[in-house]
C-alpha cells in the first residue's frame, strides 16, 4: 500500500509501484484535469508537482511517490495564487483549445515558486517543458509576468 | 493598447471556455466515465501494400470482440467527399497504419494483450511512396488565361525551378478519440471533432441506417488545425460498428505515436514553376502543382484546389497556365491543415519572385509590390477582387517594425562568424468554402432561440476547438441585441438540437455562420417580445456581386473576399554550427474587423508559430517500407515557448461590407506565408537559392558546406 499526500490530503492507493503516476491519479482518483499528451515526458500536459518541483506524471512510478506530496490542477485551483494566474490568463485570453493549460499553470506556479519577479527568458525557459500548439505563447509568458506583478507577496 | 482604429466589438472580453478549462474541470473525450465501457484499440497494417491472406485471432476471453470489415451492417466506406475510404480494411491494405480491426473489450491491458497475438498473413506487393513514381492520379484540374504558349515563344528567358514541400503534422495536444453507445435503439457518438454534421452522415451510410438514427456530440476538442475535419468520421464509423456489435458504449483514444503515424497530414508537394521574361518583365508562368494525397482521397481534391488558385500568388500574371494533380502512394492519406493547399504553393510562389527578382537585379519587395493585385483586379481564376487590397499599408507597416529595407541592405555583404538575413512574404486566404461550395453544396442554416428568460441561446453546428468560437459567436448576438455577454448561451454542438451549419473549416464560421448569426439577431432584436420563447432561423444566401465560379471551366471567383497577411523573419546563422535563430519575427495580418482582439491575436500568434515550425524544424519521412519514423515528440519537433521569443503581430482594420461587423475569416491565414519569409531569409543569410521546405539545422549546415566550395 502506497501513502502519500494528493492536494492537501493524505490518500492511500492499491497500485503496483511500478504503475505511472499519470495514470493512477486519471484513473484510480479521478483527477483528470490531468492530461495525457504524449506518455513519454515530451509535451508537459500531465505536469504536476511533487514535492514543489515540477514533474511530468507519465514518467513517474509510483514507488517513487510514496511518502510524497503531489499537487494537481484539482488541488491548486483552491489557492490564492491560482486566482491570481486565472485572472491573468484570462485578461490576455490565453486560454485556446486548454489542453496544455492545467500542466501550464503548474508550470507557472513553478516559475513564481522560485523567482517571483522573472524575465522574460525565465519564463520562456520555465515553460519550455510545456508544448501549446494553439497560442504561440506569447500570451500565456505575458499572463504569467503580469501575474507576478499582481500577485506581489504571494509568491 | 490596440491602436485608434480599434471598433467597440474588437475589444477583448474573457472567453467562454476559460473557466472550465484553466480549472481543469472541462471534459475531453478521454475525461467521459460511462458505465461498462469497452475499450478498443486498432490493428493497423504493417504493410505500405498487401493483400490479406489470413488472420489468426486467440480464443477470446467472454466479453471481448474483435470487429472488423465483417461487422459493417452498411457500406464498408466512409463518406468524406468521395467514399473510397474504407471502414475497415477490404482485401488489400494500401498504407502502413491502415485499420483492418478492432479488438474491445472490459480491460485495456487485455486488448492490448489479444492485439499483441493477432497474426496477420500478407502477401506482399510493391508499395509506391514517391508521388513522382505513381500513375494514379486522383484529382485532375487545369485552368489557363491570357496566351502562355505565345509568352513563353517570345521570352527572352525561360526560368524553371522545382519546389518540395514536406508533411506537416497537426500536433494538436488532444489526440484524436471517440466513443460510441447504443441510446434509446439510436447510435450516440461523441468526442473530438471539427464537423458533428460530417460524423452523422459517415456513421450512418457505415451502419446503413438514416441519419435521424445516429447523435453526434462534440465534446471539449484539444485543438484540431484541421486534423480533426474527415478523421473523426473514419475513427467515428470504426467505433460505432463496434459500439453496435457489443451493444455497449465503446471508446477508442488514440496514444501519441498512433496519432503521429496514422492520421492525415499536410499534403507534401513537388511543383514546377516556369516563368517568362521579356525585357526585364514577368510575361508568364507556367505551373506544374503535385500533391502527394496517400493512399486515399478524403479531402484531395478541395486541397488541390486551393492550392492551385493560390499558385500565383498575390501577383498579376496575366498570361498562365496552372495545372495539378493529386497524386495516389500508399502512405497515410494528407487531409486538412490549417490553409489548405496554399501554404505549399504560397511558399513556390514567394520564393519563386525572390529568383526572379535576383535574376534581373531588383530587391524581392520591389518586384513583388510592382505586380501585386489591387482592388478591380483579376484573380487568377478570373474572377474579381471586389474589396480593397490593404497590402501596400500593410508592407509600410512591416517596414516600421522590422525595418525591413534598412536590413536587407545592411546583409547584402556579410563576413564572420555569425551572418543575418531577413526575408519577406505577402499573401493572403480565400475566406470561405472554395468555388461554389456554400451555396450548392453547405447551405449553411443558423438558428438562435430567444428563452421566456430573455437569455438567448445560439444553435449551430460550429465547433469551438480552441479558436475561441464560442466567444465571438456570443459577442456579436450581445452586441447586436446590447444585451450582457453572459445572458447569451452556447452549448457543443449536438446534432439533435442544432442545425447543420456546416463544418467548421477553411475561415468560414465567423464569416459566414457568424453573418448569419448577426443577421437572426437583428430579426430578433426588431420582433422581440420580452418574457416570450421566440425562434429565428437563417439561410444562406450568395452574395450578388458574386462572378459565378464554374469548376469545369476552373473559373470565376472561388471565394467572395480574401484576407490578407505580410510576414517578415529575421535570422542569424552560426556559419560554424550551422545554428540558425529566429531573431525577428513579424506579422502584419487583416482579417476586416476582428471580433475580438485577443482572440486574433492569438490565432494570429499561434498560426505564427506553426508557420515557422513548417519552414524550419517540422520534419517527418517515410522509410523504403512507407514507415513514418519521426512518430513522437522527440523525433518531431514543434515549436516551444524559446524558440521564437520575438514574434510580434499586428493587425489592421479593414471592414468587410458581407462579414458580421465587417469580420472575414482569419485562423487559417496565419501560417501561410511564414515558410517563404523564412526561406527567404536563409538565402539572403547565406546568398544562394534554396527550394524546399522544412529547411532543418542540417540543411543549413550542408548549404553552408555548399558555399564553401
Amino acid at each position: 500500500m502506497l501513502k502519500f499526500i494528493l492536494n492537501g490530503k493524505e490518500v492511500t492507493s492499491e497500485a503496483k509501484a511500478n504503475e505511472r503516476l499519470l495514470d493512477v491519479l486519471r484513473n484510480e482518483f479521478r483527477l483528470t484535469g490531468v492530461k495525457c499528451g504524449c506518455k513519454e515526458g515530451e509535451c508537459g500536459a500531465c505536469s504536476v508537482i511533487i514535492d514543489g518541483s515540477l514533474a511530468n506524471s507519465c514518467m513517474v512510478a509510483m514507488g517513487r511517490v510514496d511518502g510524497s506530496t503531489v499537487v494537481t490542477i484539482e488541488g491548486y485551483r483552491e489557492t490564492e495564487r491560482f486566482a491570481v494566474l486565472d485572472k491573468a490568463f484570462s485578461s490576455f485570453s490565453a486560454v485556446q483549445c486548454g489542453f496544455c493549460i492545467p500542466g501550464m499553470i503548474l508550470a507557472s506556479e513553478c516559475i513564481l515558486n522560485k523567482n517571483p519577479n522573472p524575465t522574460e527568458e525565465v519564463v520562456r525557459e520555465g515553460i519550455s517543458g510545456n508544448l501549446c500548439r494553439c497560442t504561440g505563447y506569447n500570451a500565456i509568458v505575458k499572463a504569467i509576468q503580469t501575474a507576478a506583478k499582481e500577485g506581489k507577496g504571494l509568491w | 493598447m490596440w491602436g485608434l482604429c480599434m471598433e467597440d466589438i474588437s475589444r477583448p472580453i474573457k472567453k467562454k471556455d476559460h473557466d472550465s478549462k484553466i480549472s481543469g474541470s472541462a471534459l475531453y473525450v478521454d475525461d467521459l466515465e460511462m458505465e461498462g465501457i469497452l475499450h478498443g484499440k486498432l490493428l493497423h497494417s504493417s504493410k505500405a501494400k498487401a493483400r490479406i491472406m489470413n488472420i489468426s485471432v486467440p480464443e477470446l476471453p467472454e466479453g471481448y470482440y474483435v470487429v472488423d470489415k465483417n461487422d459493417v451492417s452498411g457500406e464498408n466506406s466512409v463518406h468524406v467527399v468521395q467514399d473510397d475510404t474504407p471502414v475497415y480494411a477490404k482485401d488489400t491494405v494500401e498504407y502502413v497504419g491502415e485499420p483492418i480491426l478492432m479488438v474491445i473489450g472490459p480491460e485495456v491491458k487485455e486488448v492490448e494483450r489479444i492485439l499483441y497475438e493477432i497474426v496477420v498473413e500478407y502477401e506482399e506487393l510493391v508499395p509506391i511512396l514517391d508521388m513522382q513514381k505513381s500513375d494514379t492520379v486522383f484529382f485532375n484540374y487545369n485552368y489557363e488565361k491570357g496566351n502562355i504558349d505565345k509568352a513563353m515563344t517570345e521570352a527572352d528567358e525561360i526560368m524553371v525551378e522545382t519546389f518540395r514541400t514536406g508533411c506537416q503534422e497537426q500536433a494538436y495536444l488532444e489526440t484524436q478519440g471517440i466513443i460510441a453507445y447504443p441510446e434509446n435503439g439510436r447510435i450516440m457518438v461523441r468526442g473530438s471533432m471539427q464537423c458533428p454534421f460530417y460524423v452523422c452522415r459517415a456513421v450512418a451510410k457505415a451502419l446503413g441506417c438514416d441519419q435521424s438514427e445516429v447523435r453526434v456530440i462534440q465534446d471539449t476538442t484539444g485543438g484540431a488545425f484541421g486534423g480533426k475535419e474527415d478523421f473523426p468520421s473514419i475513427l467515428a464509423c470504426q467505433v460505432a460498428v463496434a459500439s453496435k456489435k457489443a451493444n455497449k458504449p465503446v471508446k477508442v483514444v488514440y496514444d501519441r505515436r498512433e496519432d503521429m503515424e496514422f492520421t492525415p497530414k499536410r499534403h507534401p508537394s513537388i511543383c514546377t514553376y516556369k516563368v517568362a521574361i521579356k525585357n526585364g518583365e514577368i510575361t508568364g508562368m507556367d505551373i506544374d502543382v503535385l500533391y502527394n494525397s496517400g493512399a486515399y482521397t478524403t479531402l484531395s481534391p478541395v486541397v488541390l484546389q486551393r492550392g492551385l488558385i493560390c499558385s500565383s500568388g498575390v501577383y498579376r500574371i496575366e498570361n498562365l497556365r496552372v495545372s495539378g494533380r493529386a497524386i495516389k502512394t500508399n502512405t497515410v492519406p494528407s487531409g486538412a491543415f490549417r490553409g489548405f493547399g496554399a501554404p505549399q504553393t504560397f511558399f513556390d510562389i514567394e520564393i519563386m519572385m525572390n529568383h526572379i527578382a535576383n535574376k534581373i537585379g531588383m530587391d524581392s519587395l520591389e518586384l513583388k509590390e510592382k505586380y501585386m493585385v489591387k482592388q478591380g483586379d483579376e484573380t487568377s481564376t478570373s474572377g474579381k477582387y471586389h474589396f480593397h487590397v490593404p497590402l501596400p499599408e500593410m508592407i509600410e507597416r512591416i517596414d516600421q517594425l522590422s525595418n525591413y529595407r534598412e536590413k536587407l541592405k545592411l546583409y547584402k555583404n556579410q563576413s564572420g562568424r555569425y551572418i543575418k538575413g531577413i526575408g519577406i512574404a505577402l499573401f493572403f486566404h480565400g475566406c470561405g468554402f472554395t468555388g461554389r461550395g456554400e451555396r450548392d453544396l453547405i447551405k449553411a442554416v443558423v438558428r438562435i432561440r430567444k428563452n421566456v428568460d430573455d437569455t438567448v441561446e445560439i444553435l449551430t453546428g460550429s465547433t469551438d476547438m480552441g479558436q475561441g468560437l464560442k466567444t465571438t459567436f456570443c459577442k456579436v448576438v450581445a452586441d447586436t441585441l446590447k444585451i450582457p455577454y453572459d445572458n447569451v448561451l452556447i452549448r457543443n454542438p449536438d446534432t439533435d438540437c442544432v442545425p447543420d451549419s456546416g463544418p467548421t473549416v477553411a475561415s468560414r464560421s465567423m464569416m459566414i455562420v457568424g453573418g448569419l448569426l448577426k443577421r437572426a439577431t437583428e430579426k430578433l432584436k426588431k420582433g422581440w417580445k420580452t418574457g416570450e420563447e421566440q425562434i429565428i432561423e437563417e439561410h444562406f444566401v450568395e452574395p450578388d456581386f458574386i462572378i459565378p465560379f464554374s469548376l469545369e471551366k476552373f473559373k470565376g471567383d472561388a471565394y467572395p473576399t480574401y484576407s490578407w497577411g505580410v510576414n517578415a523573419v529575421e535570422v542569424e546563422i552560426d556559419t560554424l554550427t550551422a545554428v540558425t535563430k529566429i531573431i525577428g519575427a513579424w506579422g502584419v495580418y487583416d482579417v476586416g474587423v476582428p471580433i475580438d482582439m485577443n482572440v486574433i491575436t492569438g490565432q494570429m500568434e499561434g498560426g505564427f508559430l506553426q508557420g515557422l515550425g513548417y519552414a524550419s524544424m517540422e520534419q517527418m519521412d517515410y522509410n523504403d517500407k512507407g514507415i513514418i519514423r519521426n512518430n513522437n515528440f522527440s523525433d518531431y519537433i514543434i515549436p516551444t515557448a524559446v524558440d521564437v521569443p520575438n514574434l510580434v503581430v499586428d493587425i489592421i482594420n479593414n471592414p468587410y461590407i458581407d462579414g458580421p461587423y465587417g469580420a472575414k475569416g482569419a485562423g487559417e491565414l496565419a501560417p501561410v506565408g511564414v515558410a517563404p519569409a523564412y526561406l527567404e531569409a536563409v538565402e539572403n543569410a547565406i546568398g544562394i537559392s534554396l527550394n524546399k521546405i522544412p529547411f532543418t539545422g542540417e540543411d543549413v549546415m550542408r548549404s553552408l558546406q555548399e558555399v564553401r566550395k
